[in-house]
């Protein structure tokens, strides 16, 4: 296997842009190549062909040129965990790790780019970048796009744009993402009226972990719901104006709480780093609600000496499937906790 | 009339749905019906295929037409029950059907973002001519005629390039 895959995405770094809030950003393309059915009805030889296709283009010269080295790997080549730590690092979607059939996912060395292959559509290009970087991640998604159509011919129609196997993608084939730490708006049970609000401005909101979940360790994720009939430009803009305003936001919500609530406020920071340095069990769903009080205390300069990278790696590090992959080994829920209190300790002492 | 969602028993229920406010009628025979009643639930795909049925102007009452995408096959009432295109021809044979539910999901139905170089050349030279007769109607509303007539002289360049190319795709 040509993975590595205990390094650190790009996305982790935890600097950038207002990363006091934003944790990262994300630029999604939906491609699909000329003449070929859409995924949900190919069979097995087509399936090969696309990724053959693609495992083609990604070695042009031209796409070197423009994004550097990116290595194709077969999901079929990777074991369970492995395809979940791709999941875990917001890599590929679960659908693509659980799906059956041939696929693939195409990453670059820093794991900034990577591209899933016959997933809902032939070509899925997504580009991750910490903090507010829409326009940086932009930037590089176009120009992976455009090396890459200098190799495949991609489906597109002079009115609708880029053809894709559900209307909800079409034109663009454009879906820009941020996620945001906003632990304050839901302390101040102001989140929920905030994000509705937002839905009235072409602006999805969802919980990081599952579509409709409650958002665990108060992360959310934005994303533009329109993609046909705006340019590109234009549906960045509008989504990195709603990121920022939804910052200020929560800065808003922080500075109320340093004034009104300082003594519970630090209280709580503190406890939960109390917790997750002495703690010997640990669910990954109160490992994610303390970090959520942790960063906080580290985005507010409450604790000192931790920063936010360390955080973003700990998020990932404390996943299922990261855990049992560093382990080497197979681990039953309660021996997970165990681990997972254990490996916490170790990272925040460190 | 035959069921929607099995094509094969005649239609004799009328479901009729409310999900978030937003309508979805569905001709069922009775043992679909029966099946589909403990699952009327939110389902994403099937919400947005429902929304076509609220375009106004369009005739809703009458029976799914029995068109098909001519390159692979998928039928518009597949498409209704899964959400997903077959190829990308189905936008094309589907087109009368599909269009309408576009413009309601998208709130637009014309492309203006990236065009991609090869398949677009031509595409790329009409839109930057679109872009130039709005500056020139501009431009002689403000009675700059001088500047005008430089803005005319490059649309009648790019013309003539789309008409040496053929003007087609
Ligand atoms: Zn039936
Ligand atoms: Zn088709």
């Amino acid at each position: 296997m040509s993975l590595n895959l205990e390094r650190n995405s790009k996305w982790m770094e935890g600097s950038g842009p207002q990363a006091d809030i934003v944790i990262s950003s994300r630029i999604r393309l939906a491609r699909n190549l000329k003449g070929m059915p859409f995924p949900n009805l190919m069979n097995e030889a087509q399936e090969v062909k696309v990724i053959r296709q693609v495992g083609q283009a990604i070695r042009a010269p031209g796409v070197f040129q423009a994004v550097g080295e990116l290595r194709l790997q077969t999901l079929r080549e990777l074991s369970p965990v492995e395809r979940q730590i791709l999941v875990e690092k917001h890599l590929i979607s679960p659908d693509l790790a659980e799906g059956k059939g041939e696929k693939a996912v195409v990453l670059r060395d820093d794991e900034a780019i990577s591209i899933m292959v016959n997933e809902e559509d032939h070509l899925r290009l997504q580009c991750l970048l910490p903090a507010l970087m829409l326009h940086e991640a932009w930037r590089l998604a176009d120009a992976a796009d455009d090396a890459l159509e200098n190799e495949l011919d991609f489906a597109f129609d002079q009115e609708r744009g880029y053809l894709t196997a559900c209307p909800t993608n079409v034109g663009t084939g454009l879906r820009a993402s941020t996620m945001l730490h906003l632990p304050a708006l839901v302390l101040t049970k102001q989140a929920g009226q905030v994000l509705t609000a937002l839905t009235k401005v072409g602006v999805a909101v969802r919980g990081l972990y599952g579509e409709g979940t409650e958002a665990q360790g108060n992360i959310f994720q934005v994303s533009n719901q329109i993609t046909l009939g705006r340019s590109e430009e234009e549906i960045i803009n509008n989504l990195s104006a709603v990121t920022v305003r939804l910052a200020d936001q929560e800065r808003e919500a922080r500075e109320l709480l340093r004034k009104q609530n300082r003594w519970q406020l630090e209280d709580r920071v503190g406890r939960a780093y109390g917790i997750l340095t002495n703690a010997r069990i640990l669910s990954s769903q109160e490992a994610l609600q303390l970090l959520s009080d942790v960063r906080l205390g580290v985005e507010m300069k409450i604790l000192r000496g931790l920063d936010q990278r360390l955080i973003n790696q700990l998020m990932v590090r404390i996943q299922p499937a990261y855990l049992q992959f560093t382990a080497g080994k197979e681990m039953t829920p309660f021996e997970r906790d165990v681990r997972r209190a254990a490996m916490v300790r170790e990272l925040l002492a460190g | 009339m035959l069921c929607e969602r099995c094509q094969e028993r005649p239609a004799s229920v009328h479901v009729t749905r409310i999900i978030n406010g937003d309508k979805t009628e569905l001709y069922l025979c009775q043992e679909c019906a029966r099946e589909m009643q403990p699952q009327l639930n939110f389902s994403i795909p099937k919400f947005l295929a429902g929304l076509l049925d609220y375009e106004p102007g369009l005739e809703v009452k009458a029976p799914p037409a029995g068109e098909r995408c001519r390159e692979c096959g998928l039928s518009y009432e597949q498409f209704h029950q899964t959400g997903r295109l077959g190829c990308p021809d189905c936008y094309h044979y589907l087109a009368a059907r599909l269009d309408p539910l576009i413009r309601r999901i998208q709130g637009s139905s014309q492309h203006r973002g990236k065009v991609p170089r090869r398949a677009g050349g031509n595409l790329r030279v009409r839109r930057e001519i679109e872009r130039l007769r709005a500056q020139l109607q501009q431009l002689v509303e403000q009675e700059e005629f001088e500047k005008a007539a430089q803005v005319r002289d490059r649309i009648r360049d790019l013309e003539n390039r789309l008409g040496e190319q053929g003007g087609g795709q």
